[in-house]
């Protein structure tokens, strides 16, 4: 399997996804040998201690493989260049060889070309890639290997950009991955639409599996309160996750109800821009920013809070109100998104309309019944979304393509 | 020898349109008259003409009688959407075969919340019946048949002289719904119990090809009946069963025109409510907690008993006195119109992730919708409220914590 972003070391859902996935994979008894590109002297140093240290440990069954490689999840072809140029910078006053690709094509090339070797000496039944970034890592496998390719889509460039300026070397691998594939994994209908739609794939090759959420974690913890209710956002502050629908709403919501106060988590581009946008509207004080959080504290900031919104413009699928439906956190989320097309117990609404967000948030924050009655059944019905059921039906697909044999 | 009893409800509730807590204070017109417009164009079309033209006919040849509970919101729209419908129902009723029955003119849960206003919605709707139809109720029938002991012995003291109720197995046990019965605590009234395998044969499974029955025959279903033992076979139910839920290519309308024939070969015939009320009390049964025929619990739990249904109906009651104070007219019809039953069904949780009855009636996307909507409403009427002259009062009046009240 080959993916770029592993938890801990992960920015977002699609680590999370593949985290979850493959241990639901290796519940079922299939070996999984996951490989990563990742940079050892980079600011994540540390992590080959740590994949030892952690509950890893437990998956006897999965192999963590490691290519050295600058990239990461979510990377920009710009931050890419800067973050190259830093790194040789550093390998070049080192005086230590030049071991990594200049930019993000050569870096792409060169992941794939390890995945090529990779596939040669390790034993396996089937490829499965996840995003763009690494289809050509599969396709290369598949190429030395002869195995089937299944490539996993988490999000297109569609949805990473909003649909304005699309990176057409991005685009063209995505479509090559899914042509050279023998079959397209999405991780919803609204997914599945977009491949179909936008990269011309047979919908008779894509299957939908919806993703899932992971229980290990759980730990039950009251709410804090401290007088104000608290909206959350949670995720990368970029376009694709509507930071500024949210603000024009929590603009809306403070005309009716004053006592709260919006919380954005993470971090992203439109960073600065909403924090201007917030003073302009003069709420800024109605507005923090948490920066980007981990591990617990993510639990601790949907515990926190009284709503979790997810605003998305286009999200693929959206884990994030699963984990906020798992801390007992009511949640809104947009209809742009493949998990509302899973999930029944929460608000939902266009992310264009800022008003019927904000009637959405006002109300929870002012009507109690509304916030404990969708944080119940929300609660309840999370349970369903186990790692069980989408693995059982990659493992069922797997059999598919490999002619009714093994699966690995 | 047995006879059939059919009676029909006939209900359609005012819908609230979308009401954002924006609108609050600025818009005072809360119905989806659109919608409404529809749905009630959609049904007469569908059900209420065919169906009524058909007995019509059965009742003038002498073959049938029925008696029929149609609500206040029912009757509203009608005069509002579908004024031939009305009046086919006043043919209906001019035909010497139909008894109208009792009912809250809102289709209320109001006995459980406020004897009242449930008193007043009983009055205001044999007053509109008697207007149209020309009857004087003499068999109530409360909102979905929910029914208790206590219930009983308030409408007899109201000058009824039966009801209507769910013959639920749980309340019967061995005995048969086929016969009269009295309720504990009512001295006069008796009570005429749905046989609700029988009917619910029309009315749900009628056209389910899975049914070991499927397809319904008049003559089998004559057969069953004939089998039966007992002062009358009550069959009730929505009328909307007839051409709505039953679509016309199911059949039901051949059913329904066949059934008398079949049923007088066997020599069985129909009998009115207030008729088969005439036959002595069998026994007396004991309905102490609250039944009704919803669900497969039978019991109130489709209206009541989640977070936002208890908040709901808490805070709209808890408006009651307020409002009729106000004596504004339309405030209080407004007020009235959301005690309908219906938007607390929409707000219920129970089987949501199935899919079911509920959803399909739901003019919401989801519950929670419906609750918004309904709280933003109640909100507004406040604000009314304030600017009637009231104020102060209701500055007083929190803003409503929920408390489970009911349980």
């Amino acid at each position: 399997m080959f993916g770029w972003e592993f938890p801990p070391f992960s920015k977002g859902g699609l680590g999370t996804a593949c985290h979850g996935l493959t241990r639901g994979l290796t519940n079922h008894g299939a070996e999984v040998t996951f490989v990563l590109p990742k940079a050892p002297k980079d600011a994540d140093g540390g992590h080959v201690k740590l994949l030892k240290a952690n509950n890893l440990k437990l998956w006897h069954s999965l192999k963590i493989k490691q290519v050295d490689s600058l990239l990461t999840e979510y990377v920009s072809s710009k931050v890419y260049d800067e973050r190259a140029e830093g790194y040789l910078h550093h390998v070049r006053a080192d005086g230590g060889e030049k071991l990594y690709g200049e930019d993000l094509h050569g870096e792409v090339w060169r992941y794939g070309k390890v995945a090529g070797l990779i596939a040669k000496h390790e034993d396996h039944d089937v490829i499965h890639a996840h995003d763009w970034m690494s289809f050509q890592a599969g396709m290369e496998a598949k190429k030395h290997s002869g195995k089937p390719l299944v490539v996993h889509v988490h999000a297109t460039e569609f949805d990473r950009t909003g649909g304005h300026n699309i990176n057409e070397y991005v685009y063209n691998l995505e479509k090559e991955g899914m042509n050279a594939a023998d079959r397209v994994v999405t991780v919803s209908d609204y997914t599945k639409q977009m491949v179909v739609n936008k990269y011309g794939i047979d919908p008779g090759k894509v299957e939908v599996v919806h993703n899932a959420v992971e229980f290990t974690h759980f730990e039950a913890e009251s709410k804090i309160d401290d007088g104000d209710k608290v909206v959350l956002f949670l995720g990368r502050i970029t376009i694709q996750k509507g930071p500024d629908w949210f603000l024009y709403a929590a603009k809306r919501v403070l005309e009716k109800y004053p006592d709260v106060k919006f919380v954005f988590a993470g971090e992203g581009d439109m960073e600065a821009m909403i924090i201007n946008k917030a003073a302009e509207l003069g709420m800024a004080d109605k507005v923090l920013f948490s920066g980007f959080l981990k591990g617990p504290d993510i639990d601790r900031a949907y515990k926190m809070a009284n709503l979790y919104v997810m605003p998305s413009v286009s999200e693929p699928f959206g884990i994030t109100p699963l984990e906020a439906m798992r801390n007992g956190t009511p949640v809104l989320m947009s209809k742009q998104s493949g998990v509302s097309e899973v999930v029944q117990h929460c608000l939902k609404c266009d992310f264009w309309d800022v008003d019927e967000m904000a009637n959405m948030m006002t109300s929870v924050l002012q009507y109690g019944a509304l916030q404990e009655q969708l944080a119940e059944n929300g609660g309840q019905e999370v349970l369903k979304f186990n790692w069980d059921k989408p693995a059982a039906k990659c493992l069922e697909l797997y059999d598919q393509i490999c002619g009714g044999g093994g699966h690995g | 020898m047995v006879d059939v009893c059919f009676y029909f409800q006939v209900h359609q509730p005012i819908r609230l349109a979308k009401y954002s807590v924006f609108d609050i204070g600025k818009k005072s017109r809360y119905w989806d008259d659109k919608k409404n417009k529809e749905v009630m164009e959609k049904v007469a079309r569908k059900c209420y003409l065919p169906t009524n033209t058909l007995i019509h006919d059965l009742v003038k040849q002498g073959k049938m009688k029925a008696a029929y509970s149609i609500t206040g919101t029912a009757i509203e729209q009608f005069e509002e959407y579908a004024p031939h419908v009305l009046h086919s129902f006043q043919e209906l009723a001019d035909s010497g075969g139909v008894e109208f029955l009792g009912e809250t003119y809102y289709h209320s849960l109001s006995y459980l919340f406020s004897k009242n206003e449930f008193r007043e919605q009983v009055r205001k709707h044999e007053k509109l019946i008697k207007k149209h139809f020309g009857q004087k109720p003499k068999v109530f029938r409360n909102t979905e048949l929910i029914f208790n002991n206590e219930l009983g012995k308030y409408i007899e003291d109201m000058g009824y002289k039966g009801m209507i109720a769910e013959g639920a197995s749980h309340i019967l046990g061995w005995r048969s719904p086929n016969f009269v019965y009295k309720s504990v605590g009512s001295e006069k009234m008796k009570l005429l119990l749905k046989n609700y395998k029988l009917s619910d044969d029309i009315a749900f499974r009628f056209s389910d090809k899975g049914w070991k029955d499927h397809p319904l025959s008049c003559e089998k279903f004559a057969k069953w009946c004939d089998m039966a033992e007992g002062d009358s076979i009550n069959l009730f139910m929505d009328y909307e069963t007839f051409g709505e839920h039953q679509w016309a290519d199911t059949g039901i309308f051949n059913f329904l025109k066949g059934l008398p024939d079949a049923l007088s070969h066997k020599g069985i015939g129909f009998k009115l409510p207030s008729e088969v009320l005439e036959s002595d009390a069998k026994d007396t049964v004991d309905y102490h907690n609250f039944v009704s025929w919803a669900d497969v619990e039978r019991d109130v739990s489709a209206w009541m008993g989640n977070k936002i249904q208890d908040s709901a109906l808490e805070h709209l009651y808890k408006m009651e006195k307020m409002v009729k104070k106000s004596k504004d007219k339309t405030l209080v019809n407004d007020w009235r119109k959301l005690t309908t039953s219906d938007h607390f069904y929409y707000m219920c949780t129970k089987w949501f992730n199935d899919g079911d009855v509920h959803k399909y009636f739901n003019p919401y996307d989801s519950p929670y919708e419906g609750y918004i909507a309904f709280m933003n409403v109640l909100q507004d009427m406040k604000v009314r409220l304030e600017k009637n002259e009231n104020k102060g009062i209701l500055k007083n009046m929190p803003l409503l914590k929920a408390t489970n009240v009911f349980k």
